[in-house]
């Protein structure tokens, strides 16, 4: 400790205030968290509560018993139609659509993108300029000429259809993700990779591909979360026999005769809700620690 | 080792020529520099060695084999950046031996390549770091040790040292060149550093828009620059440039300066023949220029010095002849009076002479 006396007046750090300012914006986001929240909340204590006690109304209060025979009904045995077996087959159909989806336009994106920013083939600008484009137009432009092209190569209503109608879709945004992140990493390592001799399928997995690790967990955001909640996609094209879980859903909440079951209506959105909503949880995490790796520079 | 040859070397992007039609022979060990200013082409010849760019025209050769269009990889190459390029996800030792991996070579023998490269380099103690963990000498340490597992008879440095501090820029260049001493391989270094060029070259190439300019020892590139580009290119404080005319006095040439002074020429090696009055640049480099006669500086000038610069070893005067800039340099400690004209002299065989193109005379 120094005992040496500074001068009178302000030294060290100024001292902190809390002034109305600051007092706004945490009213702001309180008021902003409620407000999401809120839904939310509804949808969970409706999902636990016997028809009975939602029949007295009381939308906020809490369940005096819960139950979760809801969640059960709608799993596995709510009623789409004529069908009985609940959301579960969709969940399935769309765990199978998601999966090679997500995989097939990422990589195929990350390789166009690599090979757009590092191998500058002949007309390359061009043809990124068309994709650009492609990420503009409305979906709605591709699905009569979808239609009739699947059903001439007789992919109509089976799953393939809609892989693929994903991964072409999702392609556009994914290559520009992509290309634009390896448009920031220099040339050198590239050119180093090469001379070490490196091919253009060995440069990608042994070193742009390990580099790319941010990069991929946004990539698995946006397209888990676009394929999973598509629903126009999934009603064009799947037929009666692969319908997703959206479109499931929907289904299943439509208002039938008779009494409308608010809570297995809930239980099942909540349901199809989860996926999306644990992959921001899951890589959220991995989100934040792969940026904070790629920011420590010497 | 492996002589490198290039033939008729042209490359431009579009429509814009940035290596004129250019021929170049490395011999087998030989030490290289490639110097010029950014923009000459210097990197862009590296690229082209290296096989990281398609030429518009001409031939490489490497070991007398022509691979002019063979990958960078089968080319006997290694290379080093400036960036120092290492692999950012890998130790060090994942670095060295990345691209022996790739080209499926046995353990054992990566191994012990790595080993030797660690060992000649004195990175033993830093293998298991990851790049974001070394300093950047560091760095270019591992770089250049990269380049060496590959057992490459030719290495090529793209400005290797220009990240680096001014410490370690030198303690690197010595290293460098001990490098080439102890490996006697052939290199190929690009820099737009003069003093790294003249320390390390065997011969400078110097390069200005896509053309070597002079390709000669670092001693005659200093001592007799071909052109006022290499002249002002080459030398720090850069060499006076005077203007005047030659003239014809007492059966012997002189040079008369514009601003008022004359020098006689005898003992100038011209390269052309000249005439009687013909416009001329002369070139002085400041420490060809001293403050007493000797039986060789025979010539005398007068500028006015305003400026002294100490630098330790030696000082730099700082001043103007007949409304040019003139510097000069001396090692002598007693600093003659500032701001008023006072004879230096100078060895006519040491002077540069440069016509009205800018050409060697």
């Amino acid at each position: 400790m120094t005992t040496h006396h500074t001068s009178e007046g302000p030294s060290g750090p100024a001292p902190r205030r809390i002034g109305p300012a600051r007092l706004g914006i945490y009213a702001f986001l309180l008021i902003s968290a409620l407000f999401f929240l809120l839904p939310l909340y509804v949808m969970l204590v409706t999902s636990v509560k016997p028809m009975a006690e939602i029949r007295e109304g009381g939308l906020f209060a809490l369940p005096s018993a819960v139950t979760f025979e809801p969640w059960i009904r709608a799993w596995s045995s709510a009623c789409t139609g004529l069908d009985c077996r609940g959301i579960s087959p969709g969940f399935w159909i769309s765990v199978k659509i998601l999966i090679p989806s997500v995989i097939a336009s990422i990589l195929i994106g990350a390789i166009t993108g690599y090979a757009l920013s590092f191998w500058r083939a002949r007309g390359a600008n061009l043809l990124f300029a068309a994709l650009l484009l492609g990420a503009f137009l409305p979906y709605q432009v591709f699905i009569y000429p979808l239609v009739r092209i699947y059903s001439a190569t007789g992919l109509f209503s089976t799953i393939y259809a809609l892989v693929l109608t994903h991964v072409i879709f999702g392609l556009p945004v994914m290559t520009l993700l992509f290309r634009n992140y390896y448009a920031g990493i220099p040339i050198d390592l590239f050119k180093a990779a090469r001379v070490d001799g490196g091919k253009f399928f060995s440069i990608f997995f042994r070193l742009m591909l390990p580099m790319s690790i941010p990069m991929l967990v946004v990539a698995v955001i946006l397209q888990v979360t676009g394929i999973w909640n598509d629903f126009i996609m999934g009603l064009t094209f799947g037929g009666l026999a692969n319908r997703p879980m959206t479109v499931q859903l929907t289904n299943l909440v439509a208002p039938t005769e008779g009494e409308i079951a608010y809570n297995v209506n809930m239980a099942a959105t909540i349901m199809t809700a989860a996926v999306p909503l644990i992959i921001y949880f899951i890589s959220g995490r991995w989100f934040v620690r792969g940026i904070a790796a790629g920011a420590v520079k010497g | 080792m492996s002589s490198v040859s290039l033939r008729n070397l042209k490359i431009s992007f579009g429509a814009v020529n940035v290596l004129e039609t250019l021929n170049l022979e490395v011999a087998e060990g030989e030490f290289i520099v490639l110097l010029g200013p950014s923009g000459c082409g210097k990197s862009t010849l590296l690229n082209a060695i290296a096989g990281l760019l398609d030429l518009t025209e001409g031939q490489v050769f490497i070991g007398g084999r022509n691979v002019t269009w063979a990958e960078p990889s089968e080319r006997g190459i290694g290379m080093v950046f400036q960036s120092y390029a290492l692999y950012p996800r890998l130790t060090v030792e994942g670095n060295l031996s990345f691209g022996l991996k790739m080209s499926g070579m046995p353990k054992a023998e990566i191994a012990r390549r790595v080993a030797d490269a660690a060992r000649i380099l004195q990175i033993e103690p830093l293998m298991k770091r990851q790049p974001a963990q070394l300093s950047g000498g560091q760095r270019q340490r591992v770089a250049i040790g990269r380049a060496l597992v590959r057992n490459a008879s030719v290495l090529l440095f793209d400005e290797p040292l220009s990240n680096l501090d001014a410490k370690l820029r030198t303690e690197l260049r010595v290293e460098i060149k001990r490098l080439h001493k102890a490996l006697g391989s052939t290199m190929i270094f690009v820099t737009h550093d003069q003093v790294e060029a003249l320390t390390l070259a065997d011969r400078i190439a110097v390069m200005h828009k896509g053309v070597i300019r002079q390709l000669a020892s670092p001693k005659e590139i200093y001592q007799r620059p071909v052109d006022r580009f290499v002249a002002s290119f080459v030398g720090s404080p850069q060499m006076n440039f005077l203007s005047g005319r030659i003239v014809r006095r007492d059966e012997a040439l002189a040079f008369r300066l514009d601003g008022g002074g004359e020098i006689g020429l005898n003992g100038y090696d011209f390269t052309h023949p000249v005439s009687d009055g013909q416009v001329a640049t002369l070139g002085i480099r400041p420490e060809q220029a001293q403050l007493q006669p000797s039986p060789q500086h025979t010539e005398s000038l007068e500028p006015t010095f305003t400026i002294d610069e100490p630098m330790g070893p030696d000082t730099l005067l700082w001043g103007t002849l007949g409304g040019e800039t003139f510097s000069l340099r001396t090692t002598s400690d007693h600093t003659p009076n500032l701001g008023t004209a006072m004879p230096i002299y100078v060895n006519p065989a040491q002077v540069s002479l440069f016509d009205a193109a800018g050409e060697r005379l």
